[in-house]
């Protein structure tokens, strides 16, 4: 195992796909010269030159459209979006375009491209660059959206998410991609659509994706000193959602607390909280806590953006509410 | 030319109109549901065009598509087990009138969001250029198209990159019900490519041997590498924009001295009228068309349902699990 961070691991998943397949690019918004506005493509224009690594006009919908026409003669684009706040200038070719058309032209082709971009708040950009939409687009079928929580993740899924025939939304989190985690050496991928258990535990059920994963595992470290123990649920995948981890976990907790970063209303914690009653009813020791974003646009001012973001100190206080 | 060029341009008019006269008789006995488009009066536009394209040219159009569909070569009876959502038709009948598409015809689609499909024609075009082939994109779309965004941000790119792309306006003077100078800056349309410094022609629609000339001569150009091209296509459609259109934004005479410019009435009389063919030889490929026309009404409507299970099939090519 090695040990490196979020950044070194997407950017060692690109690397390999696109030195394993001369049909993965990379297009998007200074991702050739400029090396990535997060630096995870640096050093991938010179490497693979102009033509696999496109720099792009700021034009969201043709870098998305582009690349779905792209896919469509066999290629495997990978467009980025330089934030998922940008996403919205080409939400119709993520939702009425990539999500729809093999469903809607009767199967006869395949659209492998990998949409990657980066959410979430916390680093006082306004409410306009911090926000935290990924249920949004979970709510479209045909699209695949991935949102991984460690660096060994992050690159197992990224390569399943370029390798698969269907289009990937994959969304990072930018406060994660200095965070050093173990990766596997060599070659391995992860497959898309499986939660997996990160923290066992037998005490309360934590179900969480992405940065929350972080925050997550600071209150079940703290909640161990008093005797508790939680089992974190990653999730990793929100379309298709794999309960069948959850499930169990909560089968034998009987209780659960589900903490997103974005916010509550028609949320991430909605779905699987309600996916729990439908299919652990019986199993239900007290009603389910979801920890989310406050229901306002994330303020500059730092203290007032924190209040607004979930804190580990919002999964103790839940988690000691459902005990 | 060769006698049987003019003869195919002939029956490809003659083929649309007929498919859709018993299209629109099928819409009022409530076979056909959603809307219905039609591309009478504009039949000289897509046969022309798609008359000089070479196998591994790719056809793309907006939802007015059922013209484009027939001059790729999908087989009328299935354009009209598409309509009547039969699971024979192009699209399997999860489609419907504005969603045909045929990967084997090199045809893709029928896009029904105004404008959407050119950063994907774009894309299909970038794709060409990645793989080095020698295909050209044709790109059709209707004037309302060149006020949304995607018609400025594709344009751009297709220039800055170079793309092997023929743009196609067709102007037929209303998007829906508003014209042409009311919702457009410069009402000569081709303007808005001088914009982006891609070269560009006006073309008389109404005439098929125009367009078909002016394609020729502009696809060759792109394809020896110049890079895209701007027809404006002057046309005009006689029936309104869809089914139940009241059509109050225009008057009778209008359409009138439109429909005396009939482009298979002017194709009809140049081959008369220039010793071409026949009368009588046109006369018989009318009645073929008829018997075609029929055949392929009683095809679609004796053509099964998609079955249940087709409701599921081809969200996602690749196999997972959601739950």
């Amino acid at each position: 195992m090695a040990r490196i961070t979020m950044r070194e691991a997407i950017s060692q998943a690109l690397w390999e796909e696109m030195e394993h397949d001369p049909n993965v690019f990379i297009m998007g918004e200074e991702v050739g010269l400029w090396g990535g506005t997060y630096a995870v493509t640096k050093g991938f224009y010179d490497h693979f030159g102009a033509k696999r690594v496109r720099d792009t006009p700021i034009a969201e919908a043709a870098i998305i459209g582009s690349a779905i026409g792209a896919a469509l003669t066999g290629l495997r684009p990978i467009a980025e979006l330089m934030t998922i706040n940008f996403a919205f200038s080409a939400m119709d070719h993520i939702v009425n375009e990539a999500a729809k058309f093999r469903y809607m032209f009767g199967g006869q082709f395949t659209i492998p491209m990998v949409i990657r971009t980066v959410g979430g708040g916390g680093r006082q950009l306004g409410a306009t660059h911090s926000q935290t939409p990924d249920a949004v687009f979970a709510h479209f079928p045909g699209l695949i959206v991935v949102s991984p929580g460690t660096p060994e993740d992050a690159k197992g899924l990224l390569k399943s998410a370029i390798r698969s025939d269907d289009p990937v939304l994959f969304i990072e989190n930018a406060t994660l991609y200095q965070v050093r985690g173990e990766v596997p050496e060599g070659e391995y991928t992860i497959p898309l659509g499986k939660s997996k258990i990160q923290r066992p535990g037998k005490d309360v059920t934590i179900v969480t994706y992405s940065k929350m994963l972080e925050i997550s595992y600071k209150a079940a470290d703290q909640l161990a000193k008093s005797g508790i123990e939680a089992e974190i649920v990653d999730l990793r995948s929100l379309r298709p959602l794999d309960m069948q981890p959850v499930i169990e976990s909560f089968k034998k907790t009987n209780r659960a607390v589900i903490v997103e970063e974005g916010w509550k209303s028609y949320g991430v914690g909605s779905e699987v909280a309600t996916r729990i009653y439908e299919n652990a009813f019986d199993y239900v020791d007290a009603p389910v806590k979801r920890v989310a974003q406050k229901e306002v646009p994330l303020p500059y001012n730092q203290q007032l953006e924190q209040m607004a973001l979930p804190q580990v100190d919002d999964v103790i206080q839940a988690v000691k509410e459902v005990l | 030319m060769e006698k049987q060029e003019y003869l195919d341009l002939y029956y490809q008019m003659v083929l649309i109109r007929l498919v859709e006269e018993r299209a629109a008789q099928l819409y009022q006995q409530g076979k056909i549901g959603g809307f219905l488009h039609l591309y009478i009066g504009q039949e000289a536009v897509s046969t022309g065009l798609i008359s000089v394209r070479k196998p591994q040219d790719r056809i793309i159009t907006a939802y007015r598509d059922h013209g484009a569909a027939l001059n790729c070569g999908i087989p009328a009876k299935e354009v009209m087990a598409e309509l009547l959502g039969k699971a024979t038709g192009c699209s399997k009948g999860k489609g419907g009138s504005m969603h045909m598409l045929d990967v084997e015809k090199n045809f893709w689609g029928g896009h029904a969001i105004v404008g959407a499909h050119l950063p994907i024609a774009a894309g299909l075009a970038l794709g060409d250029l990645y793989q080095e082939n020698d295909s050209v994109t044709i790109c059709m779309f209707g004037d309302g198209a060149t006020n949304i965004g995607y018609f400025h941000e594709a344009l751009n790119l297709s220039k800055i990159w170079n793309l092997p792309i023929l743009w196609v306006c067709e102007n037929n003077q209303y998007g829906m019900g508003t014209a042409v100078e009311k919702a457009s800056a410069v009402s000569e349309i081709r303007q808005k490519a001088e914009g982006y410094g891609i070269p560009n022609r006006r073309v008389d629609g109404m005439n098929v041997l125009e367009v078909r000339k002016n394609a020729g001569e502009v696809i060759d150009k792109i394809r020896s590498g110049e890079g895209p091209f701007f027809l404006e296509i002057i046309t005009y459609r006689f029936r309104g924009h869809s089914m139940g259109d009241p059509e109050r934004y225009r008057q009778a005479d209008e359409i009138k001295k439109w429909q005396e410019n009939d482009p298979i009435g002017i194709l009809r009389n140049v081959l008369i009228g220039e010793k071409i063919v026949t009368e009588a030889e046109l006369d018989v490929i009318d009645a073929q068309v008829e018997d075609e026309v029929q055949a392929a009404v009683q095809f679609a409507e004796s053509s099964p349902d998609p079955e249940p299970e087709a409701l599921f099939e081809n969200v996602y090519a690749g196999e997972y699990t959601d739950g």
